[in-house]
């Protein structure tokens, strides 16, 4: 650690492996009801647990990124950040924020659409929250050195703020409600979130394989650059069948197949940086998340996006576990996976330690994806079963159901691994390895 | 990476292109919001108050509508022409209603609706709602009355 305010990003990893620990508990209680419909008390319908599942994996996600730039923007800007206390009260409110919406979900205190199911004073609360951040590091940035991963990774943050400001708009036309719910939610995933998963990325990169920063810039340029071309109307995928104009069964079809590009280049910049490498940095699970979100995030936003993104296709398949198998596989490959990267690398510098506890860490690399990947591979099987019954065939949705059984069934065991996985996680990153146990070591610096 | 390509070409094809991009993009947004005016403007007063109980009791966490939402429940876009509403409007809306307020079934096996306490006007104005979804024309999907 260069700086000395880059130790706040401390609490912001920490908070969000918490909430992460959340999402997983409450993602294995909604398995669960898929199997045991009537297993848990009537305070916690599927709806509820869904809810918390999602939005506490947004949050952690959201958190995460913070702590992320507030690692990476004093090493890029070689200057400290503007405001540590202001960075510390933001992460407390934003803490409590995500503490009261959990609770007040289980009491019933929810108003909204999906994602968005947080009360009006929670959205509000977020936007101040996004404008003390925003504030922090923008004057970072503008005191410092300004990088191409520092202002792309600003700019991505900057879109993700602005974008939010559409939660505010739900209109009674259900079509433009809807409309406008996906320019938070698509132009978020498929968008912005991409500048700022790639910036990241860019970033360990460079700390990792020491190959010049005049190349990965020029590929994080090309990077984003595709995932914007493709992205901005690829969203007409969203468009096919939500009472919108039939052209953008065209638009949405045509670019959104394209939207496997930035996630195929992120796989050949990352191998081909390693394969550079000028040197063997001794945090080698951070390089192997680093890889895995690269090609996880290719097989999850990019290969099983693409499966069902012509609207040929679409039609049959929407809405049905085929999109919650690619929903899994992305989130966790591309922005779960490059937050974790991103905390494997930091904690050790932050805590005092040594890269430590490895064996352990890549044994929970490997137990997550495997987890996660058995899971996509269980709903996409389920989908493929349900699209035939349902949108061929014709039969109903809960005769449906009883058919594809046997796939929640195993998709539940996939979830119970993926929590060992993650338990195994946090106790690599938070706790210190055997052989350190004793006395404290020299900070690995870089 | 092409030596031809320095960084600032990169750069400047990065910003051109998103902006070229997204102009298009607003420009067609701005064409579907005309569109969805007239396809999906005719909301009355009550399937607007249907509307708000359906997102105060996020039913989307289970249900879909036009396919987007959780899928621990049925599609409800097209409930209203399910339960034959196009044909026979008094008995859907009966029906509709009923088995709301006969949840949760407590049927081993089936999936659990909570039981909601909606007074008989909030039931009214979902099934507006739901009848309403159902005028709009989503390109004729789902495939199949099932939903």
């Amino acid at each position: 650690m260069k700086y000395q305010s880059q130790s706040v990003a401390r609490l912001y990893f920490t908070g969000a492996l918490t909430l992460f620990a959340a999402q997983i508990i409450f993602g294995l209680l909604g398995a669960f009801l898929y199997v045991v419909p009537t297993g848990l008390p009537d305070f916690m319908p599927f709806s509820v647990m869904r809810m918390i599942h999602t939005n506490a994996l947004i949050v952690w996600l959201l958190m995460g990124f913070m702590g992320c730039t507030y690692f990476l923007l004093p090493e890029e800007c070689e200057t400290e950040l503007h405001s540590v206390g202001l960075a510390k009260l933001q992460f407390w409110v934003f803490y409590a924020a995500a503490l009261i919406t959990v609770v007040g979900y289980l009491f019933g205190n929810y108003d909204g659409r999906s994602y968005l199911e947080q009360p009006i004073y929670i959205k509000v609360g977020i936007v101040l929250v996004a404008l003390m951040f925003l504030y922090n590091c923008s004057l970072t940035l503008l005191k410092g050195r300004k990088t191409v991963i520092s202002n792309i990774l600003i700019l991505g943050l900057w879109g993700v703020a602005v974008f939010f400001l559409f939660a505010f708009y739900n209109p009674a036309n259900v079509i433009l409600d809807k409309m406008f719910w996906w320019w938070v939610v698509h132009l978020w995933v498929e968008g912005v979130w991409e500048l700022v998963m790639a910036s990241i990325l860019a970033f360990l990169m460079i700390k990792l394989t020491g190959v010049d920063r005049e190349v990965v810039e020029k590929w994080l340029y090309v990077i984003i650059g595709l995932a914007l071309f493709t992205g901005i109307l690829g969203t007409g995928h969203h468009y096919y069948w939500i009472g919108t104009p039939g052209y953008w069964q065209w638009i949405g079809s045509i670019f959104s197949a394209f939207e496997i590009l930035p996630f195929f280049a992120m796989v050949i910049f990352a191998f081909t940086m390693t394969y550079k490498r000028g040197r063997n940095h001794p945090n080698g699970a951070a390089l192997l998340w680093s890889l895995g979100c690269a090609v996880i995030s290719f097989f999850g936003a990019g290969v099983w996006g693409f499966l069902h993104t012509l609207a040929p296709i679409n039609y049959y398949s929407h809405g049905t576990q085929i999109t919650a198998a690619h929903g899994h596989l992305a989130f966790y490959g591309a922005y779960a996976m490059i937050n974790l990267a991103m905390i494997v690398y930091a904690m050790p510098q932050l805590l005092g330690r040594k890269p430590y506890n490895q064996t352990l860490n890549m044994w929970s690399f490997w137990i997550i994806t495997s987890g996660v990947t058995f899971m996509t591979f269980t709903l996409t099987f389920a989908g493929i079963v349900q699209t035939h019954l349902q949108r061929v065939m014709g039969m109903t949705y809960m005769d449906v159901q009883d058919q594809i059984g046997l796939f929640y069934i195993m998709r539940l065991g996939a979830g119970v691994v993926t929590a060992i996985g993650v338990i195994l996680y946090i106790v690599s990153v938070l706790l210190p390895g055997r052989e350190e146990e004793a006395a404290a070591v020299n900070v690995i610096t870089d | 990476m092409a030596e031809r390509l320095t960084k600032a070409a990169a750069r400047n094809i990065f910003f051109g292109g998103s902006i070229f991009f997204f102009v298009i993009f607003v420009a067609l947004v701005a064409q579907s919001v005309n569109f969805a005016s007239q396809n999906g403007g005719n909301i009355s007063a009550t399937a607007t108050s249907g509307k708000r109980i359906w997102e105060r009791h996020a039913c989307f966490d289970c249900h879909t509508l036009f396919g987007e939402g959780a899928r621990f429940a049925p599609e409800l876009g097209n409930v209203w022409l399910r339960y034959g509403g196009d044909k026979d409007p008094a008995s859907a809306r009966d029906a509709l209603i009923a088995w709301i307020k006969n949840q949760p079934t407590r049927v081993e096996g089936r999936h659990q609706m909570p039981h909601f306490d909606l007074s008989d006007q909030d039931l009214n104005d979902l099934v507006d709602f739901f009848q309403y979804t159902s005028t709009i024309n989503t390109q004729n999907w789902p495939p199949k009355i099932s939903g």
